[in-house]
């Protein structure tokens, strides 16, 4: 099929119209200081070329529902149906924020429930469901720590310690929460070195941030040490929860030690990523920090209402029964992945690990990159894996297959993965030009960057 | 083993895998989970659901609902949803994507998020907007701290005391522990002109609490005079017809774009949006798309200047936002391909005639006093004369929600082209019958 390559605005005819609304009696004022003068810019589009436009545009997109997605960290599992269904109910749909509570009795139930379900999951005692994203409740949950400090008049702790190997966003909330990162440097072996941790620890620490399993995939092994280091110190435990996964029905965050926490309703609880939002970023407390919720307003209303239904959604279909295995299939997934690749490309930390790994680039490179392998990927109609993240290896290639994967899909990327390697070998160029098949090839990113156009602005 | 669904895995799978992984069971792969972490216990869960079950339970909680006709306003607006919006977006290739990291094969969403950072600059008039953040509350935090950062040494910033409540609350949150000091102004020339050492920024409404298209005349002099940044805060529907931010010489635009054709969805989820002025590029927070060419020289889209953003500059990134609202701003880019410039003043139009006939009803049933003098749209405040609790039930066992109480004492009503003149007219005969 040809290239598409035309921005609605490309489209647009004067005096055509898309849309249908009833005549309207009266005419607004134009002059005046308060009235827009200037001409406003926007499509003059009919109805089909909308539809014809967008749907051409979506078949340029990859989803999890066109095929295989193992970014890691990003838990790219099965988005069900049913929660959609749910989601767009017309009754739910319909309910302005500032209703009355009587009015909204199903909402309120449907949220209540979702904190019960989640506390259970979690072994914290509730949630607040403000936070519209991951890195938002890491937010939400840094300024509960200052409330319970500040409740107990103890106003030095203005630090919070970050693993390396911490998602990006753990220093950056806690820069915007207005707290000092102290970095904790990981061991050999990958995991927060405990030796390293202790001379950081005393009565100027806030808290830590980990996850757990950390951004290798690693499951912290001394994590109940740290946490009475950190306890004994006086300072919290916060948990990210974008690699809650593998634990999900395994392992629970408040049996670990972790006081405070956050899930991504859209990675372990199934709500799709929306080509990178709308997500849920919850935050669940322990008993003693209770009395913290309701958190400050960190949003407009009450959260992200229509992806908690579809999360709730998720956790009913899955019941008590099904979550046992969820995680540990996630696991197996990524173990067996990473068994069947390890061969051709570099493992750096030899061990099991838990719903995600991270390879080192390939064992023998002959000059193909990460990125070469990544794009390679595309053309056998995979997703690439997250690539040079977590910043610890160079050449890092990040691998999350998620439980709703088949052994058959899975056997195929690691055909595909071996066939690249070996391409590597033979014919370096083929992947260093790659990706072929895909409707567009490699953007040239440092001319956008240098000189950004970043609005649609019409040829004269 | 599991029969669920969403689990492939057959027990032979399951045994191969393991065999492949050189382990002896599933728990053997928790061999490094200290033993003191396992949850050994029974999940508090309900048993697995059937999906019709599940659906039974939802249509059971949705019941218990009501659904009233919206006449209230203050930050959630009851638009019309044209059919083709729910319809476009349920596209598996939008709905079940990742933030477009691969662009080879993501170019329908980033080319929807440049439609959609035009069409936010068109009508802002500022040039230069980002892919969207969580809600509008959200984005007028990050456009105050934005003034901090760009003004480098200086700190405060002015807030209108006529902002929505919403976003005045998440102002001081963000604020109070970002160390920005808020001032909230009751009258923002006279503040501003008084001086303030160390002004950073001032944020102000576009269509404010009470409804009132706001006069910011010489606001933005005064303003840039004290070296500050001027922050529009805006109803996106409205803009097609109210001056705009850079009309009014604004710096930073903000706002939260469901009024263009998002469902009320009990809050969320919503999209906010930022735009600014080309100075400011490189300060906003947040996602951006750019436009460049592929080594076949055809026009595609990239994430550009990520060099701002917190997966690479960790604790000096702009913000610690990650994601954005991607899928609710593909929502308002097909509601504004679809409305287009005519589509959205006939909005306001029709919001306008129902709003007014609305007003100048209640004001002559005698139960009302008028508050304010300004011009409005679709939203408006009046002071009550009449037993308010009682006026809310009224409307409400007639199926409308209405006249919710400010803190100011007054009531606020909202009138959207989704409601009919009948309706109108039956809420001014049910509040003359009080």
């Amino acid at each position: 099929m040809k290239y598409y390559d035309k921005l609605i605005f490309e489209l647009s005819v004067p005096s055509r119209v898309g849309f249908s609304l009833p005549q309207s009696e009266v005419s607004l004022p134009k002059e005046g200081k308060i009235w827009r003068q200037s001409p406003l810019n926007l499509p003059e589009v009919s109805e089909p070329d909308v539809v014809r436009h967008y749907t051409m545009l979506s078949q340029m997109n990859f989803g999890v529902d066109t095929g295989f997605y193992p970014l890691g960290s990003c838990t790219m599992k099965y988005n069900p149906k049913i929660n959609e269904e749910i989601a767009s109910n017309k009754v739910f749909a319909s309910l302005h924020p500032l209703q009355s509570e009587d009015t909204v009795k199903g909402a309120r139930e449907l949220v209540d429930t979702l904190d019960s379900c989640l506390a259970a999951i979690t072994g914290m005692k509730h949630f607040t469901f403000l936070p519209c994203a991951g890195a938002h409740g890491e937010l939400t949950g840094l300024m509960l720590m200052r409330e319970y400090h500040k409740s107990r008049g103890d106003v030095k702790r203005t630090k919070v310690i970050v693993p390396d190997s911490a998602h990006g966003t753990n220093p950056a909330s806690a820069a915007v929460c207005g707290l000092e990162i102290v970095v904790v440097k990981s061991g050999e072996d990958g995991l927060v070195d405990v030796e390293s941790l202790k001379p950081l620890l005393g009565d100027d620490i806030a808290g830590i941030m980990m996850t757990n399993p950390n951004t290798l995939g690693l499951f912290e092994r001394q994590i109940t040490q740290i946490a009475s280091l950190v306890h004994g110190c006086g300072g919290l435990l916060y948990y990210d929860g974008a690699n809650m996964n593998p634990l999900l029905g395994v392992v629970r965050p408040g049996d670990m030690g972790f006081d405070i926490m956050h899930l991504n309703l859209h990675k372990t609880f199934s709500t799709p990523h929306g080509g990178g939002g709308p997500g849920s970023g919850p935050v669940g407390v322990c008993e003693k920090l209770v009395p913290f919720l309701p958190v400050p307003k960190v949003s407009g209303f009450h959260g992200n209402f229509a992806v908690m239904a579809r999360a709730l959604a998720y956790i009913l279909m899955l019941g008590k029964e099904n979550i046992r295995m969820a995680g540990k299939l996630a696991t197996l997934n990524a173990n067996y992945v990473k068994e069947s690749l390890k061969d051709c490309y570099k493992l750096p930390i030899e061990s099991v690990c838990k719903h995600e790994f991270v390879f080192d680039g390939l064992k023998e490179s002959n000059g193909v990159t990460t990125l070469d392998v990544a794009k390679r990927l595309l053309d056998y109609g995979f997703h690439a894996p997250t690539i040079y993240f977590p910043l610890l290896f160079h050449q890092a290639i990040m691998i999350e297959p998620t439980e709703t994967e088949s052994r058959q899909t899975i056997d195929e990327f690691i055909e595909v993965m071996r066939v690249i390697a070996r391409e590597a070998k033979e014919n370096p160029e083929l992947l260093h030009s790659a990706p072929h098949n895909t409707p567009i090839g490699r953007p040239d990113e440092t001319a956008a960057a240098r000189q950004p156009v970043i609005k649609y602005e019409k040829k004269s | 083993m599991a029969d669920f669904c969403y689990f492939p895995h057959t027990p032979e799978d399951i045994a191969l895998m393991l065999e492949r992984i050189g382990v002896g069971s599933l728990d053997e792969l928790y061999s490094d989970v200290p033993g003191e972490c396992f949850f050994k216990g029974e999940y508090d869960l309900p048993s697995a659901m059937s999906e019709q079950q599940v659906r039974d339970y939802f249509e059971s909680l949705a019941a218990k609902n009501s659904s009233l006709k919206v006449m209230v306003g203050q930050g959630a607006y009851d638009h019309y949803v044209p059919s083709v919006i729910p319809y476009i977006t349920s596209r598996s290739e939008f709905l079940t994507a990742y933030t477009p990291y691969q662009c080879e094969i993501s170019q329908g969403t980033l080319r929807y998020i440049f439609e959609w950072q035009t069409m936010i600059s068109n009508l802002t008039g500022l040039p230069c907007a980002n892919a969207s953040m969580y809600d509008g509350p959200t984005a007028a935090a990050e456009a105050v701290r934005m003034c901090v950062a760009a003004s480098k040494k200086k700190n405060t910033v002015i807030v209108s005391a006529s902002l929505l409540p919403s976003v005045l609350d998440v102002i001081r949150t963000y604020a109070s522990y970002s160390g920005v000091n808020v001032v909230v102004s009751e009258s923002i020339a006279e503040d501003v002109a008084e001086g303030v050492a160390d002004l950073a920024g001032v944020i102000v409404p576009s269509v404010n609490r009470y409804g009132i298209i706001e006069d910011h005349s010489g606001l933005a002099d005064l303003v840039h005079s004290m070296k500050a940044l001027l922050v529009e805060y805006c109803d996106p529907s409205a803009l097609a017809v109210v001056k705009s931010p850079a009309e009014w010489g604004a710096d930073i635009a903000v706002g939260d774009g469901q009024s263009l054709g998002i469902p009320l969805n009990y809050g969320g989820p919503y999209v906010g949006f930022m735009a600014c002025t080309q100075e400011l590029m490189r300060k906003m927070p947040g996602r951006i798309v750019g436009q460049t060419v592929d080594a076949q020289g055809r026009r595609c889209y990239v994430l550009t200047l990520q060099a701002r953003e917190q997966h690479i500059r960790r604790e000096k990134a702009t913000s610690n936002i990650c994601s954005n609202q991607s899928l609710m701003a593909l929502w308002c880019t097909v509601y504004l391909s679809l409305m287009g410039p005519k589509g959205l003043r006939r909005v306001n139009e029709l919001c306008y005639g129902l709003s007014h006939r609305l007003y100048e009803g209640l004001l002559a049933s005698g139960k009302f006093e008028k508050v304010y003098d300004g011009e409005f749209i679709k939203e408006f405040v009046l002071k009550p004369l009449c037993d308010v609790p009682a006026l809310q039930k009224a409307l409400q066992d007639a199926g409308y929600f209405a006249a919710l109480q400010t803190e100011e004492g007054y009531v606020t009503f909202c009138v959207t082209e989704r409601r009919s003149a009948a309706e109108v007219d039956e809420v001014i005969s049910i509040v003359r019958a009080l």
